[in-house]
C-alpha cells in the first residue's frame, strides 16, 4: 500500500489532492430503506412472540413462505423438458406476454382480440413500471407530470423521477375515516391539467388497501376521460385482492371499454408467489395493431440498453400455468385460497379486537382489501407496538395482513387494544 | 377513433444482430449458416446447456426447501461474493482488504453496465455530471453506446482501437487518444476477447495503457463478458482487470455469465466495484441500491443460484472449468481450421488474424459488399462489419464457409 501512496504523491499537487482520496469520497450514504429497516430490527429481536407485519410477501397460516402447487408442477414440467438457455427476444416470451394481456384484458376484450395492444415482458412490477415511465419520458411530450394517489407505493416516486418525469398528487386516502376520500379525489382529478399522466392502482391499493367501489370507478373514468388524462394502471395483485381475477381487473377493463387507451403494469410476484423470479408485463393499449407495432419497436429500443432481454424462468413458469388448462384452474383455486386467508385474518382481527373490549370502530380493517391494511395507528402507537410487543410495522401504521396467522391474531389484537384504549 | 397520443411514434429500426437471426430463420436454403449472434453452438450447430448447469438445475429442482422469495436488492450474497472472486482472483489483495463491493447482481452484462453507468452519471466527477466524456472503442459492441446515452451521458466519444489496414490493435492511436482525453474521462475497456474484433492488447500493451490512465486520471470501466471463454483459462482472461487492481486503480468491472455458463436467458451478471477502502465502497453500494430499486427492485433468482452453487463447490467448480475449456477449445479448433482452409485455397490477403484473434468473434476484414454477397448469394449470415461468430462454424460447414469467403474476396471488391 505504501507504494500506491508514493505514486499518488508524485502527481501534480492540485491533482494529487483530487486523486489522493477516493473517487467516491463525496458519495453520501444512501438512506436506509424504511421497510427493510423494519425487517432488520425484527430479525434482531429475540422475543418469541415477535411478528413481522412489514413484509410485503404472502405467508401461510404457519407464517411460512408459500410456494404454490401449480408453480411446483410447472417447474417439474420445465425440468423434464430440458429446454435450451438461448436468449429470449427483447420483448420477452411470447406465450407469456400474450397470456398476460389476456389475463388482464379478458379473453372477450375487443382490444385483445383486435390486437391493438402491445405487451412486453418486464422485470416484475418495478421493471414494467420503469419501462412505461421511460417510454412516456421519451414519447409523451404533452406533459412531464405524473399524478399519484396520496399515499402511494413508496417506490413509485423514485421510479418516475429517475425516468425523468415529475411527481404530483391527488387526494385519495382519508385518515379520519381510514377509507377513500372520494370527493377529495374527484375534486383534485377534475382539476388536473389536460393530458397529464395519472397513475391508478387497479386493485388492492398499496399501502392503504382502500379501493373505489365500482360506481366510484365509473365516475373516475368519466372524469379522467373528460380531462383527457393519460391513464397508467399499476396492477400488482390481480386475483390476490378479492380472490377473483375478473373482479380484480374490472376497473382496467371498464376504462378500456370506455375508450380510454391505458398503460398497464402487471406483476406475478404476489398472485403466483414468483417474487424473486421477477415475472411481470407492461402493456400499451393502442389505436390499432399498426400503432402497436410501432410502439413495440420503441419499447425494444428502450429495453436493450437496460438489460438486453428479460429472464426466462419466472415468465416460463407463469406462461405454463396460464396456458395449461388444468394448471390454470389449480392456480385460480390457490390464488383464491391466499386471498381468502387474508380476508379471514382481517375478520378475525376485528372480532378479536371486539373481544378485547375495544370501543374503536375497526370496520376499515375488513373494508380494506389486499395484502396491506392502514390500521390508523399513530406513530407513537406503532412505536409502542414495536418496543413493548415486538410487533413490527412501518411508522405509517401499515400492516401486512399476510404476516398475520390464526396463531398470532389474538396476540396482535391484544397488543393493538393495549396501545389504543 | 380519436387521434392517439402515439400517432407520432416512429417505427424504430430492429436491432441489427437479432434481425440477422430472424432473416436466417426465414431462409429456406439448406446450406445456410448463421455466423451472427454471439451464442455458443456445438459441432452439430446446436445450443449447449453445460452439463454442470444441468446437474445444478436438477439439484435446485429437487430441493424442496428452496422458495421464490425476493432476493436482497443487491442480489444473492453467495453469488455476489463468488462472482467478484472469479474476476479478481482468490488471493486478490482488494478482496482481502475488504475494498470490493462484491458486487451488484445484475441482469446480465448489460444490466451491470447500465447500473454502473447510472451510478457514474450521478456520482462520478462531481454530482450528476453528464458532461464527463465516455470513451468507447472503435469499434465496440453496439449496445455500449446506447447504455451510456440512456444513462444520461452527453459526450460519448470513440478511441482508436482497430487498425483495419494491419488487422490488429492500433495501440499508438489508442494511447494518443488517452493522452488527449480530458482528465477523469471514463474508458470502457474489454477485459478480454474484444467484441467485435477479437483483438486484445498483450500484457505489455495493457501495462502501457494502465500507465497512461493512471497519469491522466482516467476511469477504467471493464466489460468482462468472456472470462474463461477466450483462452480457456479464467485467470489468464482476467489478467488485465487484476493488473489494474494491483496498480491501485478504483474501477468497475461488468461481468456476464451468459457465455461462460451458457445461461443467456437467465440474465446473470455482476458489477464488481473496487474502491480505495471499505468505507467508500459501502457508500457506493448504498447508492447503487437506490438505482437498482427503481430499475428492477431486486434481481432474478434462478441464474444466480446456479452460478453460486457451482462456484462454491470445489467439485462443481472443477466441472465448470472443464465445460468452459471444452467451449474455448472448440472455438480455437474452428479458428485454425478456417485459417488453414483459406490459406490452402490461396484466398487473397493474409489470414493469420483468424488464429491470432481470440474469443467468440473474428473480424474477418470482409467489407460490406462482400458481406452482402455472403448473405444473399451464399446464405451465410454475418454482421455488416465483417464480424463472424466462430461458434457458428462446424466441421460440416467449414469447407462451404471457406470457399464462400474465397469467392466473396475474389469476386467482390
Amino acid at each position: 500500500m505504501a507504494l500506491l501512496h508514493t505514486r499518488r504523491f508524485l502527481a501534480a499537487p492540485r491533482l494529487a489532492a483530487a486523486r489522493a482520496s477516493s473517487w467516491w469520497s463525496h458519495v453520501e450514504m444512501g438512506p436506509p430503506d424504511p421497510i427493510l429497516g423494519v425487517t432488520e430490527a425484527f430479525k434482531r429481536d429475540t422475543n418469541s412472540k415477535k411478528m413481522n407485519l412489514g413484509v410485503g410477501a404472502y405467508r401461510d397460516d404457519n407464517g411460512k413462505p408459500y410456494v404454490l402447487n401449480c408453480v411446483r408442477k410447472a417447474e417439474a414440467m420445465i425440468a423434464s423438458q430440458k429446454m435450451d438457455k438461448e436468449y429470449l427476444p427483447i420483448a420477452g416470451l411470447a406465450d407469456f406476454t400474450r397470456a398476460s394481456a389476456e389475463l388482464a384484458l379478458g379473453e372477450n376484450s375487443e382490444a385483445f382480440k383486435s390486437g391493438r395492444y402491445v405487451t412486453v415482458q418486464g422485470i416484475s412490477g418495478t421493471g414494467s413500471l420503469r419501462i412505461g415511465a421511460n417510454f412516456l419520458q421519451r414519447f409523451f411530450k404533452a406533459s412531464r407530470d405524473v399524478y399519484l394517489p396520496k399515499p402511494s407505493w413508496g417506490n413509485h416516486t423514485p421510479i418516475f423521477r429517475d425516468a425523468g418525469l415529475q411527481l404530483q398528487a391527488y387526494r385519495y386516502y382519508d385518515p379520519k375515516t381510514c377509507s377513500l376520500d372520494f370527493s377529495g379525489a374527484m375534486d383534485d382529478i377534475s382539476k388536473i391539467p389536460e393530458k397529464s399522466i395519472i397513475l391508478l392502482h387497479a386493485c388492492a391499493h398499496n399501502p392503504t388497501g382502500v379501493d373505489p367501489r365500482q360506481e366510484q370507478w365509473k365516475e373516475l373514468a368519466a372524469t379522467v376521460k373528460k380531462r383527457n388524462l393519460l391513464v397508467y394502471f399499476d396492477m400488482a395483485y390481480q386475483g390476490f385482492a378479492s380472490g377473483d381475477i375478473n373482479r380484480d381487473a374490472w376497473a382496467v377493463r371498464y376504462f378500456i371499454e370506455q375508450g380510454i387507451n391505458v398503460l398497464l403494469s402487471q406483476s406475478y410476484a404476489k398472485n403466483m408467489g414468483l417474487y424473486g423470479e421477477r415475472a411481470g408485463a407492461f402493456t400499451v393499449i393502442c389505436s390499432d395493431a399498426e400503432e402497436a407495432k410501432r410502439v413495440e419497436s420503441q419499447l425494444k429500443i428502450l429495453i436493450r440498453p437496460m438489460y438486453s432481454n428479460p429472464p426466462l424462468n419466472g415468465a416460463r413458469i407463469a406462461s405454463i400455468i396460464l396456458n395449461t388448462p388444468d394448471l390454470r384452474k389449480e392456480w385460480l383455486v390457490e390464488v383464491k385460497g391466499m386471498a381468502d386467508r387474508i380476508i379471514s385474518m382481517r375478520t378475525q382481527l376485528v372480532s378479536n379486537l371486539k373481544k378485547e373490549g375495544s370501543s374503536h370502530n375497526w370496520q376499515h380493517i375488513t373494508d380494506q382489501i389486499g395484502m396491506f391494511c392502514f390500521t390508523g395507528l399513530k406513530p407513537e402507537q406503532v412505536e409502542r407496538l414495536i418496543k413493548e410487543f415486538s410487533i413490527y410495522m412501518t411508522k405509517d401504521g401499515r400492516i401486512s395482513v399476510a404476516g398475520v396467522t390464526s396463531g398470532n391474531v389474538g396476540y396482535l389484537a391484544h397488543a393493538i387494544h393495549q396501545v389504543t384504549k | 377513433m380519436a387521434a392517439s397520443i402515439f400517432t407520432a411514434v416512429p417505427r424504430a429500426p430492429p436491432v441489427a444482430v437479432f434481425k440477422l437471426t430472424a432473416d436466417f430463420r426465414e431462409d429456406g436454403d439448406s446450406r445456410k449458416v448463421n455466423l451472427g449472434v454471439g451464442a455458443y453452438r456445438t459441432d452439430e450447430g446446436q445450443p449447449w446447456v453445460l452439463p454442470v448447469v444441468k446437474k445444478v438445475e436438477q439439484m435446485i429442482a429437487n430441493d424442496s426447501s428452496l422458495n421464490h422469495e425476493y432476493l436482497p436488492i443487491l442480489g444473492l450474497p453467495e453469488f455476489r461474493a463468488n462472482a467478484s472472486r472469479i474476476a479478481l482472483g482468490d488471493d486478490s489483495p482488494a478482496i482481502k482488504e475488504n475494498r470490493v463491493g462484491g458486487g451488484v447482481q445484475s441482469l446480465g452484462g448489460t444490466g451491470a453496465l447500465r447500473i454502473g453507468a447510472e451510478f457514474l452519471r450521478r456520482w462520478y466527477n462531481g454530482n450528476n455530471n453528464t458532461a464527463t466524456p465516455v470513451y468507447i472503442s472503435a469499434p465496440s459492441w453496439e449496445n455500449h453506446n446506447s447504455v451510456f446515452v440512456d444513462a444520461g451521458f452527453k459526450d460519448i466519444r470513440t478511441y482508436h482501437y482497430w487498425d483495419a489496414a494491419k488487422r490488429g490493435l492500433d495501440l499508438q492511436g489508442l494511447l494518443n487518444d488517452m493522452e488527449k482525453a480530458p482528465e477523469f474521462s471514463i474508458f470502457i475497456l474489454h477485459a478480454c476477447a474484444h467484441n467485435p474484433t477479437g483483438t486484445d492488447p498483450t500484457p505489455d500493451q495493457w501495462k502501457q495503457i494502465a500507465a497512461v490512465m493512471k497519469r491522466r486520471f482516467l476511469f477504467p470501466f471493464f466489460d468482462s463478458a468472456y472470462q474463461g471463454f477466450a483462452s480457456g483459462s479464467l485467470d489468464k482472461d482476467a489478467w488485465a482487470v487484476r493488473y489494474f487492481v494491483s496498480e491501485g486503480f478504483e474501477l468497475f468491472c461488468a461481468q456476464s455469465f451468459s457465455k461462460n455458463f451458457g445461461l443467456y436467458n437467465e440474465r446473470v451478471g455482476n458489477l464488481t466495484v473496487v474502491g480505495k477502502d471499505a468505507d467508500n465502497v459501502q457508500r457506493v453500494l448504498s447508492q447503487m441500491e437506490k438505482i437498482v430499486r427503481t430499475t428492477w427492485s431486486n434481481p432474478p433468482s434462478q441464474g444466480a443460484r446456479i452460478v453460486a452453487t457451482t462456484l462454491s463447490s470445489p467439485q462443481l467448480f472443477a466441472e465448470w472449468k472443464d465445460n468452459v475449456k471444452t467451449m474455448a477449445d472448440r472455438v480455437l479448433l474452428m479458428r485454425s481450421e478456417l485459417r488453414s482452409r483459406l490459406e490452402s485455397l490461396g484466398t487473397p490477403g493474409t489470414w493469420n488474424h483468424i488464429t491470432e484473434q481470440i474469443g467468440m468473434f473474428s473480424f474477418t476484414g470482409l467489407n460490406p459488399k462482400q458481406v452482402e454477397y455472403m448473405i444473399k448469394e451464399k446464405h451465410i449470415y454475418l454482421m455488416a462489419s465483417g464480424r463472424i461468430n466462430m461458434c457458428g462454424l462446424t466441421t460440416k460447414n467449414l469447407d462451404y464457409v471457406a470457399k464462400s469467403i474465397h469467392e466473396a474476396v475474389t469476386k467482390i471488391q
